[in-house]
């Protein structure tokens, strides 16, 4: 297929995958900031998800500090960030109609739909309430496309793609949410924060959509070690960087099977996935849980680069 | 102007023209909100397929839909086998003109044409001076325009042989017809135009270079996005199943085109390539151009690759050229033509002009290279301030410009504001050429302008479209 094709089905991906992640993000920040200040302590959370969305540089250009109503427009609906809610799904909706041959009716219909109702949420809610009926749109629309995708592409390497891009990005939400907030999941953190950090510890796991698949796996409260393991090393969790990079794998092996050749990313990919399936959580907080997401991130990135030099240009 | 034609009720509008029996019949029977119910489920769908087209020069508006007209245009079979035949003829002059005009030149030498009209013709092209292509045919793909104006009468309105577009809407107006209205279907035996993408194909592979060793490969040449026909585009790549590519999607090394792909480069064989002449390669025409691919143009000297349509058949899209079609057919074909041209002034010669500049009021003036119903003078809807500022512009550059009678254009039943009222229509078929012969599916895209009184059935200008039926026997 069109090396620009390859590429137009990865990022459109990636952005549907982005949106969400804005979209939980947002969510799970309303809900701390609701909070009594008694239960979360002094912090900025409101700072704390610009972090996370990786958006701090082009966000204290246009702003002094951080509150609700501005990170609300400039995460979810800004032109002005290219990485809001409102323009992920523009770039989306942009790299589908590039590559509309490739894509089934069903998902055509899934983003062109999305991008059509984006209109009505304008320039912004006017209510809490219409804001959180956004927000929950938003991940409808993400799994809606995902799912279409899942249900009716053909298992060839536009469908390869496509994956690669939703773990991609999936890899590279979690290590930034761990990246921003891993001082909260250090063991011994429970002894400092004590019972103030619960809703924290609840707060990141509601952005991964794993606050339940949590109680199922440990059947244990909340202790931010088990957090840590959970994000970072179980394969059984989705949206873990561990379970990410299992996907990672097997897409680009599906790829290389077809073309019968490996290359540079699946070399990479490969070692990355051996490195976490061989660590334990004892040996990650020794050598340091900030530094091991730190590498990720790094690792992560070069794997995407990878990627596009071997398959997108 | 004389009462026009109309498709359903002839001239006196006291009688129902066979074709039209049924439909008539069928219009009488179904409630109005009905159709006003269906017109507006269709545009839902067209919206949600994302049939869009962009319109230049409208900033916010980046994508609009066509509007559709839910009463289709309908011709009885006879009709159609008289226009096939003159299509076929006028396409064959064509291609037999453009390799002439390219090669031996023998009808300029005849004093057929006069030689400044070719040679002094922006949308000549030197280049392809001694130039051969597969098969001597340049034209692959043609729209030519039909107007009508009585019940025996057709004219050409123009040639379109660089890169006609709207095919897609002919084959998407009979699809959301079908959804429609399946019971208007069951009660008349219409022919089928669903399989043109097959056609176009096996004409678009029977046209590869002769070198070539294989089954030949494929691709469509589209400016990319922001092209205002790049849903056909890409609806198109679709059902021929073809890589829709970009110019940043091929490469030229050694005289041969690849597209990049995720296994390497692969090699092209023919480009069905809707980039005008201009933009297609930046080392030939156009150096500011980032829509071409470099080098395309040496590749094609070399007989590597063949380009549909051919470069520099834009000289048949003149409307100066256009006036001479008549002697051109009978040039070459020793034939009297089957369909009429609109008779035509040519405002660079003198008397011509003189007639014109007397006689603005009546008639319609176009820029010889114009296209999309841009840059024209309908002199009897014109304001007589119009008027003057257009005789200026045509006497300071009086080669661009030819003029024509305001034609009655014919009207057909359409769906409007206040119910079911006539509009003037054209008809634009599309003719195939490949290896063996001119193959046109039966019908082509009806445009409609749906203002009352209207006679610019361009989409960029208000017009929409119809489904199009070509009637057994």
């Amino acid at each position: 297929m069109l090396s620009r094709t390859a590429d137009n089905l990865y990022w459109l991906s990636r952005y549907v995958e982005r949106a969400e992640y804005l979209a939980r993000i947002l969510d799970a920040t309303q809900r701390l900031s609701a909070l009594p200040l008694a239960y979360v302590g002094a912090s900025n959370e409101w700072e704390s998800a610009v972090l996370t969305a990786g958006c701090a540089t082009g966000f204290f250009k246009l702003y002094d500090e951080a509150n609700e109503e501005n990170v609300t427009d400039y995460l979810a609906f800004s032109t002005a960030n290219s990485s809001s809610i409102r323009s992920c799904f523009e770039a989306a909706r942009h790299n589908a109609r590039a590559v509309r041959t490739a894509l089934t009716m069903e998902m055509w219909d899934a983003i062109n739909g999305t991008w059509l109702e984006l209109k009505r949420y304008g320039n912004g809610p006017t209510s809490r309430e219409e804001f959180s009926r956004f927000l929950r749109w938003v991940q409808e629309s993400s799994l809606r496309y995902d799912g279409s995708a899942y249900r009716t592409m053909l298992r060839s390497d536009a469908y390869w793609f496509s994956r690669l891009g939703v773990y991609m990005e999936r890899a590279d939400n979690t290590a930034r949410i761990l990246d921003v907030k891993y001082h909260l999941l250090l063991p011994d953190n429970e002894r400092v924060g004590g019972p103030l950090d619960y809703f924290q510890w609840a707060a990141i796991l509601r952005s991964v959509s794993a606050l339940t698949a949590y109680h199922w796996v440990y059947r244990d409260s909340l202790k931010p070690w088990l957090v840590a393991d959970l994000l970072i090393l179980k394969d059984e969790l989705p949206r873990s960087l561990s379970s990410c990079y299992e996907a990672i794998v097997r897409n680009l092996d599906q790829i290389a099977g077809t073309y019968g050749r490996q290359g540079a990313a699946q070399r990479q990919a490969r070692g990355m996935r051996t490195r976490l399936q061989n660590s334990k959580m004892d040996g990650i907080f020794q050598r340091g849980l900030h530094e091991f997401i730190g590498e990720f991130i790094t690792e992560n990135n070069r794997l995407g680069g990878a990627i596009t030099e071997q398959f997108l240009l | 102007m004389a009462a026009a034609f109309d498709e359903m009720k002839g001239h006196d509008g006291d009688e129902i023209r066979p074709a039209y029996g049924e439909l008539s019949r069928w219009l009488s029977e179904v409630p109005p909100d009905v159709l006003d119910y269906r017109r507006r489920e269709a545009e839902l769908i067209f919206r949600r397929i994302g049939i869009t087209f962009a319109v230049y020069g409208e900033a916010d508006a980046t994508e609009r839909l066509i509007p559709f007209d839910v009463i289709p245009r309908i011709m009885s079979g006879s009709e159609w086998r008289l226009l096939e035949k003159g299509l076929t003829q006028r396409v064959n002059a064509l291609n037999m003109f453009i390799k002439d005009v390219y090669g031996a030149r023998e009808i300029l030498r005849a004093g057929i044409i006069p030689e400044d009209l070719v040679y002094r013709n922006p949308a000549f092209r030197p280049e392809m001076n001694g130039q051969r292509v597969p098969h001597d045919i340049y034209v692959h793909i043609a729209g030519i325009d039909i107007i009508r104006v009585d019940a025996e009468t057709f004219y050409v309105l123009e040639d379109n042989a660089r890169t006609p577009s709207g095919v897609s809407y002919m084959l998407e107006n009979r699809e959301i017809m079908m959804r429609l209205f399946p019971e208007l279907f069951s009660r008349h035996r219409i022919a089928p135009v669903e399989n043109y993408p097959d056609e176009l194909l096996r004409s678009l592979k029977s046209v590869a270079p002769l070198s070539t060793p294989r089954e030949p490969t494929v691709v469509l040449l589209t400016p990319g996005v922001f092209n205002s026909a790049y849903y056909e585009h890409s609806f198109l790549a679709d059902k021929l199943g073809v890589e829709l590519v970009e110019g940043r999607d091929l490469f030229v090394k050694d005289e041969i085109v690849y597209m990049r792909t995720t296994q390497g480069p692969q090699r092209v064989d023919v480009i069905y390539r809707r980039v005008d002449d201009d933009f297609i390669d930046p080392l030939t025409f156009r150096s500011d151009s980032v829509l071409g691919v470099p080098g395309l143009m040496s590749a094609y000297a070399a007989g590597n690759v063949t380009l549909a349509n051919a470069v520099g058949t834009g000289i048949a899209d003149d409307k100066a050229v256009y006036s001479f079609m008549p002697q051109i057919v009978k040039f070459y074909l020793g034939e009297e033509p089957l369909l009429k041209n609109v008779p035509t002034w040519r405002c660079r010669e003198e008397e011509h002009l003189k007639y014109v500049l007397d006689h603005l009021p009546e008639l319609v003036v176009k820029e010889v290279h114009g296209s999309g119903g841009y840059g024209m003078l309908i002199g009897p809807t014109a304001s007589k301030i119009a008027i003057e500022q257009f005789r200026a512009k045509l006497k300071a550059a009086p080669n661009n410009f030819i003029a024509q009678p305001t034609l009655a254009l014919s009207t057909s039943p359409t769906c409007v504001e206040e119910g079911v009222a006539p509009r003037h229509v054209d008809l634009r078929p599309f003719v195939l050429t490949g290896r063996n012969g001119v193959r046109i599916v039966p019908g082509g895209l009806t445009r409609v302008a749906l203002k009352k009184g209207s006679l610019v059935v361009n989409s960029s200008q208000g017009g929409g479209t119809k489904d199009t039926w070509v009637l057994d026997g």
